[in-house]
């Protein structure tokens, strides 16, 4: 097989005494989209954390595309095509959409930032590639909106305009329905699957509906550990998925 | 950015226009005194602008932004009495050390956030000051008088009052005029997005602590250049011109003017001095009515007069 | 060896001057989250108030005790008129609003006082040599300070370590949220913390007095040292402010008292006597910014969130 896009190997973290990442092992081939579920505090963010570099692993090691990037800081990550969206809505709130975009953007462009005079906003390149990335999730119409001024919903879609904007090869999403209404999270879930073709992501979602119907394969994390992983069809049947997690929460599918 | 005539925008119009005219007033009714007071107030205006580049769009609250005032003015002095007249290299040495001080202290300071990067700006500041307070050869304590201002050739006097003047206002416009194409740059917009959130502007690809520094610098050379001013408005300088309430006086102006808006420095620092100056002669006791209306502009005035200002043009 | 104990009890006394002032700021700072420039002048209050109630009374533990309270209601009034209403506002907010503070006080005291400053001569029961080890003598006065500040120390490690009071405050510094979780009257809280460090502060001004003279502008030089010992201790910590204090006050007084004959070994007498205390001074700020660049947080972090 060949190497996987993304490759973690014994990811350890711990918070105190408590164990949050133990000893997590993880493939996501190009082209899949990986969904990781788990209950509450099962360390979902905590994994996403260190595998962008905004938290440092205490052991194991992350590869990209089979270079090892562990001792990388987030911004290096962000160059080699690692982009993510976070759980709670992290946005330049004192910016417009597109001004969020554009900056993603010019961090992508290839031309350092340390200039000081040309005004940016009217870097041609820069705007397009923002209103491309705006429309790709429908807020073409907000791009001049201030960010406090978008709606919930507009600001998690908002997210996901950011993270492409920055041209990833793999996206880590950190709950990209949370707090969605229903036609919201549809619209999103539409947008996921047709993005399936453009970059490989990595989901970490409750709305388990969302999951079965984007994955290819489920990765199912209870305290820190992988207690499962495959196609959604093994993960629906494992006795010990049912056990730790879909059994006690009575929701497989038909979750609003 | 739409063009907007906002209440703001006029009364920092007005402020500069009473700046390119007061010689003029002051040429016309003899009060010399009042072109000296503000030769003053643009020097410490040109200083708050400087400190509004890193507090007010980089987010970092340095509390030790005096110490690069001493940094020029000593550059001045030692260098005037080392009998290098020379401006442009008085001038130059004066925004080179700036430089270096600032890459040092900002490297070492940006370990740390919030109070803690206060406090250490503070503590090399005071640093900075006792350095100065140690030279014996400079004066040490008393300070260094200059005997002649910095020499700069051709037409340029610096003894002229006017002249000295329009040169003065010359930098703080050009300064403004630097910052405000920083601000809207590349540069700029990476800088503010990490006063917004800088977890975010990592994930999105920059490294956050070179750009940081690089403002850091960039403002300890425009302060360095404000303090060289100084040194050569007063013919003197100390190390006094460092110590912590000076930079505190610096905050004060810029957040007070306005934190973070392009002309909230300057109208700041006009309003502040004028100010002391007004109520100094009011009442010897000026401090007893200036320090509750400073907590009453915290208390009340957020975002400072143009922040005020801004508010009135939407309510 | 005489000058070394000499210096080193004056070291520490400095020290113990510096933790009760120190003491006050990190608990409002760690629990209030509010950075008090004006801190410094409820020492100098405490100092003039002193001045004043001494030379009334006649008595100086009569007028130490009144100095005592009058600073502790100022520290109230002041926290109920001006500071609560910075509570949850920016620390630039706090600066700013307590260096308006600062002006006001320094010019109140001009008004009230005058400019040319006070003295307030030793209590004449203390105002006597004592023989602390063969052939060494150290005045009792400063013997006292030493004495009375670590008693008060040990009441306040006693009374924050071990009270329920103590407790919530130690809580409040580490967790803000918690008190508030806990029904308590934060408010309340508030203001008792406030005027506890308001009464320290002014504790460490009343003693300081009859050894320094009593001036206006006295709070400024000793606070920048007080906000050294929190920020080295680590905020809200008052074992590292202990520990910071008795650092600072060590290292600056014996840096003060040798450093220039080290110098004079290197230098020329004139040069050296210029550069030594100004060296002396900076070594408090050069060992704050190592210890910031090494522990960003301070020695002893008491927020850990």
């Amino acid at each position: 097989m060949a190497e996987p896009l993304l490759r973690v190997d014994n990811l350890v973290r711990r918070f105190g005494g408590i164990i949050a990442t133990d000893h997590v092992c993880l493939d996501v081939s190009k082209g899949e989209i990986h969904a990781i579920i788990g209950p509450n505090g099962a360390g979902k963010t905590t994994l996403i954390s260190q595998l962008t570099g905004h938290l440092a692993p205490h052991a194991g090691r992350i590869f990209l595309g089979g270079r090892d990037i562990s001792s990388f800081p987030a911004y290096k990550r962000s160059a080699l095509g690692l982009a993510r969206s976070f759980q709670i809505t992290s946005l330049l709130t004192d910016f417009t959409a597109a001004d969020n975009a554009a900056l993603a953007a010019q961090a992508h462009d290839g031309r350092h930032s340390f200039r000081f005079f040309a005004n940016a906003r009217k870097e041609k390149p820069l705007r397009d590639a923002a209103r491309a990335a705006l429309e790709r999730v429908g807020l073409g119409h907000r791009a001049d909106v201030l960010v406090s001024k978008l709606s919930h919903g507009e600001q998690r879609e908002l997210e996901l305009a950011v993270a492409l904007a920055t041209k990833p090869q793999l996206l880590l999403l950190d709950e990209p329905m949370a707090g969605l209404g229903v036609t919201e999270s549809q619209r999103m879930v539409k947008l996921l699957a047709e993005l399936r073709n453009e970059v490989s992501i990595v989901l970490v979602e409750h709305d388990m509906e969302a999951v079965f119907a984007l994955a290819d394969r489920i990765s199912v994390l209870v305290y820190g550990r992988i207690i499962a992983s495959g196609k959604p069809d093994e993960i629906r049947q494992n006795e010990e998925v049912k056990r730790a997690y879909l059994g006690d929460q009575h929701v497989v599918v038909g979750h609003g | 950015m739409k063009s907007q005539l906002n209440v703001s925008s006029v009364v920092a119009a007005l402020v500069v226009a009473g700046l390119v005219l007061l010689p003029v007033y002051s040429n016309l009714t003899g009060n010399i005194f009042i072109l000296t007071l503000f030769t003053r107030i643009v020097i410490l205006a040109l200083s708050a602008v400087s400190l509004n580049l890193i507090m007010g769009y980089g987010g970092m609250m340095s509390f030790g932004h005096a110490a690069y005032l001493g940094i020029g003015g000593y550059a001045v002095g030692i260098l005037a009495q080392e009998g290098i007249g020379s401006g442009w290299a008085q001038f130059a040495v004066a925004i080179a050390v700036s430089a270096l001080y600032a890459l040092v202290i900002g490297a070492l300071s940006l370990r740390t956030r919030g109070v803690y990067f206060i406090m250490i700006t503070l503590a090399f500041a005071q640093m900075a000051y006792y350095v100065a307070s140690g030279l014996a050869r400079y004066g040490g304590d008393d300070g260094l008088t200059v005997y002649k201002r910095s020499d700069f050739g051709g037409p340029i006097n610096l003894g002229n009052r006017v002249q000295f003047y329009y040169l003065c206002l010359f930098c703080l416009l050009a300064v403004v005029a630097l910052v405000w194409r920083i601000v809207n740059s590349r540069f700029g917009l990476v800088l503010q997005g990490l006063r917004s959130n800088e977890q975010r502007m990592q994930a999105i690809g920059f490294p956050s602590k070179r750009y940081k520094l690089a403002c850091f610098v960039i403002a300890g050379m425009l302060c360095g250049l404000s303090g060289a001013l100084l040194a050569n408005n007063t013919d003197f300088v100390s190390p006094a011109v460092m110590y912590w309430t000076r930079s505190g006086d610096l905050m004060v102006m810029v957040i007070l003017g306005g934190m973070g808006t392009l002309m909230g420095p300057v109208v700041g620092s006009v309003v502040f001095l004028v100010l002391e100056e007004v109520l100094s002669q009011l009442t010897e006791y000026w401090a007893l009515i200036m320090g509750p209306l400073l907590l009453l502009i915290v208390l009340f005035g957020r975002g400072g007069i143009m922040g005020m200002l801004g508010r009135l043009n939407r309510g | 060896m005489l000058l070394v104990v000499e210096q080193f009890l004056n070291g520490l006394q400095f020290g113990l001057l510096l933790f009760l002032l120190a003491a006050g700021l990190t608990l409002v700072f760690g629990i209030m989250d509010l950075v008090n420039l004006a801190h410094g002048s409820l020492y100098m209050m405490g100092a003039y108030f002193a001045a004043t109630f001494v030379a009334w009374t006649g008595s100086f533990v009569l007028g130490g005790v009144m100095a005592l309270g009058a600073t502790l209601l100022l520290g109230i009034v002041l926290e109920f008129t001006a500071l609560r209403h910075l509570y949850g506002r920016d620390h630039l907010d706090h600066v700013l609003a307590t260096f308006g503070l600062i002006l006001f006080f320094n010019e109140a005291v001009r008004l009230i006082w005058g400019p040319a400053g006070l003295a307030l001569p030793l209590p004449s029961w203390l105002a006597f040599p004592v023989t602390i080890l063969p052939g060494i003598q150290y005045p009792a006065y400063r013997l006292a300070i030493i004495v009375v500040a670590l008693l008060v120390a040990l009441l306040l490690y006693l009374g924050v370590m071990r009270t329920r009071i103590g407790m919530l405050i130690r809580a409040g510094a580490s967790n803000r949220e918690m008190i508030g979780a806990l029904g308590i009257n934060i408010k309340l809280l508030y203001t008792l913390v406030f005027g506890l460090g308001a009464a320290l502060a002014g504790l460490a001004g009343l003693m300081q007095a009859p050894i320094l003279t009593v001036q206006i502008g006295m709070g400024e030089n000793i606070l920048i040292l007080a906000f050294v010992v929190i920020v080295i201790g680590g905020i809200g910590s008052i074992r590292g402010a202990f520990i910071a204090a008795i650092m600072i006050g060590l290292i600056d007084t014996m840096g003060r008292a040798f450093l220039p004959n080290l110098l004079r070994q290197v230098l020329n007498s004139a040069s050296a006597s210029t550069a030594a205390p100004a060296l002396s001074s900076m070594l408090i700020y050069l060992l704050m910014a190592i210890v910031l660049v090494a522990r960003p947080e301070g020695l002893f972090p008491a927020n850990r969130r």
